[in-house]
């Protein structure tokens, strides 16, 4: 699949662009094709900033979001506490902002944890075939049989409630999506003739698959990576609403979207702004998902 | 057909019998003494209780053995006792069950009514501003997440405008919103995917033949193009029932609904793993199963599929 794009890619570079403008790389034009794309910027530009905050949540938190101050407890928006104040007197700002790195740490680490394991499965069970990939994807049957959040629960349910173990059980429950999608890839690049020629010069199966086949599988795990952390973020933030994620007193926005469902008559500030932020960071990931997508992969452009 | 639904429920044995396994080494994955870990959080925990719980989860025979007799327990419907109620674990299911699937089936047919004409409007009306309208919601229902989705509506429809109930069981007016908020994302899902799939139907030969030919415009859509658009979709569709499953968990703990999301969640924190493994195992069963079923709706919608 992948492989079939990339060559595509490079005919065209080939037959258009090569004699006239040497320079201009496929890398270059791919980018091209992706500024083009409004919602993509859009996406990618708004999760910089949330990146961003993240990095510096610190130094923008107008409070400590862990301070109580009981007197100020429910305090509706206003310019000293714009997002308000929670039933402890704790500044929500500082607490979206503080939270906006356990969210983003979910993703990062559960991602991290999903493409590496998913993907060296994908690549043996594509690989090799035969009993090495029956005896794998059995395996990811097994997972894919727990639906949804499910897994991402027994999982905590086995290791106990916590933002860390929430973070290893969400990483585990992507692990198939991978698997699967660069085993497909993988099936799908082997026949290429060039993945013969370099057997035939004598390069060694680890050779082959790093160097040969890897590449070709990395526009795929990119864009799923993308559709991934929204997920992860998704999931993250469902398994500590539920109280299987982060704990109190610590700011996370599930977490917080979770404690102020008691008080929504009373001070609907304090679950909407975390909602939001879930919200927003999702919305731009899947807007540069999709841009990406369209991207990378030419066959699956919109019209 | 017939002799690829039997093959098909004997390849789902072997995967069935893999979730067992993993649902089963969940007691044995927990850190500590199972038994105590079930016990802790209860008043004055004696020696007999330990004794009674380790008896009741076999926890004194081999592993394999263990595993053997937990199968074979399974497969009678005997799925243990609930450590907090100490009733069945199966009553326990079945008598949350009823609450979940109405909430289940309600969002199905809300959310893939509702997807199903927004694909086909905005494919229809591709680029206009009724299509850029119903993507852009397409778009925030996929990334809003249900649980505060669930929030806003409870917020609007019950604490502002007092039309609806908030929470609790009952009659059809507490059941909209929760399956409103349940099948959100489903719908969104459904729309894109509709949508996607009918702006590539429309441009094939066969439906410029069936236009050339003089059918109507709504009868090329629905009898020619809508079908074929279609198969893909119940793909999606059919993966998104699993997270379906998943979702109510988080939307009867919103809604305060009953139902087996909120007993499995009650039992994660109660570490009451009867309950929890039989929540699990059945879940997996049911979905295997549902994949199943929608693998054989493909040769409804699509005759040129034929199962040997």
């Amino acid at each position: 699949m992948a492989g079939v794009t990339t060559t595509l890619n490079r005919t065209i570079a080939w037959d258009s662009a090569a004699p006239v403008r040497a320079e201009t790389s496929e890398f270059r034009r791919t980018l091209r094709r992706f500024v083009r794309n409004r919602g993509a910027v859009i996406g990618a530009v708004v999760l910089l900033l949330i990146v961003l905050v993240a990095l510096i949540a610190p130094l923008l938190a107008p409070y400590d979001p862990l301070v109580q101050n009981p007197t100020l407890s429910l305090q509706p928006p206003e310019l000293l506490h714009p997002f308000g104040t929670d039933t402890l007197g704790r500044d929500m700002l500082s607490r979206v902002i503080i939270g906006s790195r356990q969210s983003l740490m979910v993703a990062v680490i559960a991602i991290s944890i999903a493409a590496s394991a998913g993907t060296l499965i994908g690549l043996l069970s594509g690989f090799y075939e035969g009993w090495v990939d029956l005896v794998l994807q059995r395996l990811i049957d097994i997972q894919l049989a727990f639906p949804g959040i499910l897994l991402a629960m027994v999982i905590v349910a086995v290791l106990g409630a916590g933002l860390g173990n929430a973070m290893l059980a969400v990483g585990i429950s992507l692990i198939p999506a991978y698997a699967r999608m660069v085993r497909g890839s993988v099936l799908s690049t082997k026949p290429n003739a060039y993945i013969d020629a370099a057997r035939v010069i004598g390069c060694g199966d680890l050779r082959l698959i790093l160097v040969h086949i890897l590449p070709n599988v990395a526009a795929p795990i990119l864009v799923l990576s993308t559709v991934g952390v929204a997920w992860a973020i998704l999931i993250g933030s469902s398994l500590s609403f539920l109280g299987l994620g982060a704990q109190p007193p610590f700011a996370e926005w599930g977490r917080d979207l979770s404690e102020g469902r008691n008080y929504l008559s009373v001070a609907w500030w304090i679950s909407t702004f975390p909602g939001l932020a879930i919200m927003f960071t999702i919305l731009s990931v899947n807007l540069l998902g999709d841009g990406l997508r369209d991207t990378l992969d030419p066959r699956l452009r919109q019209r | 057909m017939q002799r690829y639904i039997i093959r098909r429920l004997l390849l789902a044995v072997p995967v069935l019998l893999g979730v067992s396994i993993a649902v089963f080494s969940m007691m044995h994955l927990i850190p500590g003494d199972p038994a105590l870990a079930m016990l802790r959080g209860q008043p004055q925990v004696t020696d007999a209780d330990v004794f009674r719980v380790r008896e009741d989860l076999g926890l004194n025979d081999p592993v394999p053995v263990q595993y053997i007799k937990y199968l074979s327990r399974v497969v009678q419907g005997d799925f243990g006792r609930s450590v907090q109620t100490k009733r069945p674990v199966l009553m326990d299911i079945a008598a949350q069950a009823p609450s979940t699937l109405q909430l289940a089936l309600t969002a199905v047919v809300l959310a893939v009514t509702l997807g199903v004409v927004l694909g086909v409007v905005s494919a229809l009306r591709q680029n206009s501003w009724v299509d850029t309208l119903a993507m852009l919601t397409a778009l925030f229902g996929v990334s809003m997440p249900s649980f505060w989705f669930g929030l806003i509506l409870i917020f609007v429809f019950s604490l502002k405008l007092g039309w609806l109930p908030a929470t609790g069981q009952g009659g059809l007016e507490r059941l909209i919103l929760p399956a409103v908020a349940l099948g959100m994302d489903f719908s969104a899902v459904t729309a894109r995917m509709v949508r996607a799939n009918l702006l590539e139907v429309l441009v094939t030969d066969y439906v410029r033949t069936a236009r050339a030919k003089g059918v109507a415009q709504n009868m090329v859509v629905i009898r020619h193009a809508l079908r074929n658009a279609m198969i893909p979709a119940i793909t999606i569709v059919g993966l998104q029932l699993g997270t379906l499953l998943g979702g109510a968990v988080v939307v009867e703990t919103v809604f305060a609904r009953q139902g087996i999301g909120r007993l499995l969640v009650t039992a994660i924190m109660a570490k009451d793993f009867p309950v929890v493994q039989g929540v699990v195992l059945l879940a997996a069963a049911v979905y295997l199963l549902l994949n199943l079923m929608i693998d054989l709706t493909y040769a409804f919608f699509d005759p040129r599929i034929r199962y040997s």
